[in-house]
């Protein structure tokens, strides 16, 4: 039996199918999957993320030791409650995690890693952080929910109260303290909403409430279909220790100014920099009927030149979209080994729908 | 508890066999099946005319999570597909025994369908599995 969060029994009141993910029992989804991926693109759908890692650094040092353990820049949080997406690298450029940090105060920083690799993030911060004056506590005390979707913040806030102005006034990618809970407009499904950090004893009654008003309890199944629409990265997927971030298609995040930041990873982008790029990622739409899936090879001019890394049946665009990684660096049009067979699909952007529409490829 | 329908036959790999008594057999997969794999979002179907062996993997049918391959309950020559899948797999989700049946095979050999379980028996290799699954 595995990990259960403080939403183990509302899971199960809502008719939860659970499985095992990352050593915690968390629902796959509540009956259908496809109808839990709509209602998060068209009205309100909510998630139990309370299985990820909540991490607070605290301390003077904290801010110096970011800008050196993380590949993006924490200077770039300007205003207090802002959030950085940012991977933590090793020397070698290799992606260890990809992660979620908010700047709070000049001395707080609140950091949201996977549950997969919480073992071998905290070890590695631990190391890295001996140098520092920085106190590392990891908050299994608190509940997550992700609640997602054009009328999500609204459902919300008419459970807040007197805190619904100020949740209101957050801006994308930011967060607040609003009494106990940790109030943050972030999320992972390409809409609109918040993700709620909550004393863990107080998630079972929020959640109900949330339900009452008709925010849809939604598994993970929705939440990989929505977040590969959306073009969203998942590490152990999309990324790994095998690849930098230069391979992965997030070379965006990754802050090379000021020259001066030495983080742990610079030399070795730097190198690959130089030495010219050995991937592209892209996305992928198949041009026939079928289902695109991670693992199957993509073939270019009749060439093996890369493979998908998630792939899946859009239920927004009716259609197989997937994310790959390509070692030819040319070319719009490939071929995917499907079971054998090799069928068409168009190479674009790595992102499908943002906000419930389409984005065009 | 799945529904598993008496009057049907079944394989350890979850297709049901409805005999038409015509020298044709309907195939469709179980409602437990069905359940395991999730939402379906895309069926391939057989080729008309297409000549089968047993346990010869014939289709797939592919849900938001996985695919997965069906297999030939007899042998035999596919006289008919359910065309309507083409544009509704979720009828496989919805009503895995009628409206969501996957092709029909005109039997070679019709004594292959006594080899086939009954609902009690497939019941049993569903409540064993489960047992490993604990």
């Amino acid at each position: 039996m595995g990990n259960k969060t403080p939403l183990y029994d509302a899971h199960l009141r809502a008719g939860a199918k659970m499985v095992d993910f990352a050593g915690w029992t968390m629902p796959i989804n509540y009956g259908s999957q496809l109808d839990e991926h709509h209602y998060v693109r068209n009205q309100a759908g909510m998630f139990d993320v309370s299985h990820m890692t909540v991490l607070d650094l605290k301390g003077a040092d904290t801010r110096a030791f970011l800008r050196y353990l993380l590949a993006n820049d924490v200077d770039r949080l300007t205003s207090a409650g802002k959030a950085l997406y940012s991977c933590m690298l090793r020397p070698d450029g290799g992606v260890i995690d990809d992660l979620i940090v908010y700047g709070m105060t000049p001395q707080w920083y609140r950091m949201v890693v996977n549950a997969a690799t919480r073992d071998k993030d905290l070890a590695w911060i631990r190391q890295q952080a001996s140098a520092y004056a920085v106190d590392l506590s990891e908050r299994r005390d608190l509940a997550m929910i992700a609640v997602q979707g054009p009328q999500a913040r609204e459902q919300v806030q008419r459970l807040l109260g007197d805190a619904a102005a100020s949740a209101a006034a957050l801006k994308p990618f930011s967060a607040v303290m609003l009494g106990d809970r940790f109030i943050a407009r972030t999320g992972y499904t390409g809409e609109d909403g918040y993700e709620i950090m909550l004393p863990a004893a107080t998630a079972d009654a929020f959640w109900e409430q949330l339900r009452a008003a008709g925010v849809h309890p939604c598994g993970l199944g929705a939440r990989d279909t929505l977040r590969l629409e959306a073009g969203m990265n998942l590490y152990g997927t999309d990324m790994d220790e095998s690849l930098t971030p230069l391979d992965c298609g997030l070379a965006w995040t990754v802050a090379l100014e000021p020259a001066d930041r030495d983080f742990i990873g610079r030399a070795a982008l730097l190198a690959q920099q130089a030495g010219g790029l050995r991937h592209r990622f892209v996305g992928l739409v198949l041009q026939e009927r079928g289902v695109l899936r991670s693992h199957q090879a993509v073939y270019i001019d009749g060439r093996e030149a890369g493979v998908i890394t998630s792939g899946t049946f859009s239920p927004t665009l009716k259609e197989s979209i997937a994310m790959a990684r390509l070692w030819v660096l040319a070319g719009e049009q490939c071929e995917v080994d499907i079971r054998g067979k090799r069928l068409p699909a168009r190479i674009v952007k790595p992102v499908f729908v943002r906000n419930g529409k389409a984005v065009a490829g | 508890m799945s529904h598993i329908p008496e009057n049907l036959r079944y394989t350890r790999t979850h297709e049901w066999v409805q005999d038409n008594h015509d020298g044709t057999v309907t195939v469709g997969i179980s409602d437990h099946a069905q359940d395991l794999l999730g939402d379906m979002v895309y069926v391939e179907l057989p080729e008309l005319e297409l000549d089968v062996d047993r346990e010869e993997e014939i289709a797939v049918v592919e849900s938001v999570k996985a695919a997965s391959d069906v297999y030939a309950p007899v042998s035999g020559k596919v006289v008919a597909v359910n065309e309507k899948l083409n544009t509704a797999p979720e009828l496989v989700n919805k009503d895995a025994y009628d409206d969501g049946w996957l092709f029909k095979i005109r039997m070679s050999d019709s004594a292959e369908l006594d080899e086939l379980l009954s609902a009690a028996d497939y019941q049993e290799t569903l409540e064993s599995e489960d047992d490993e699954e604990d």
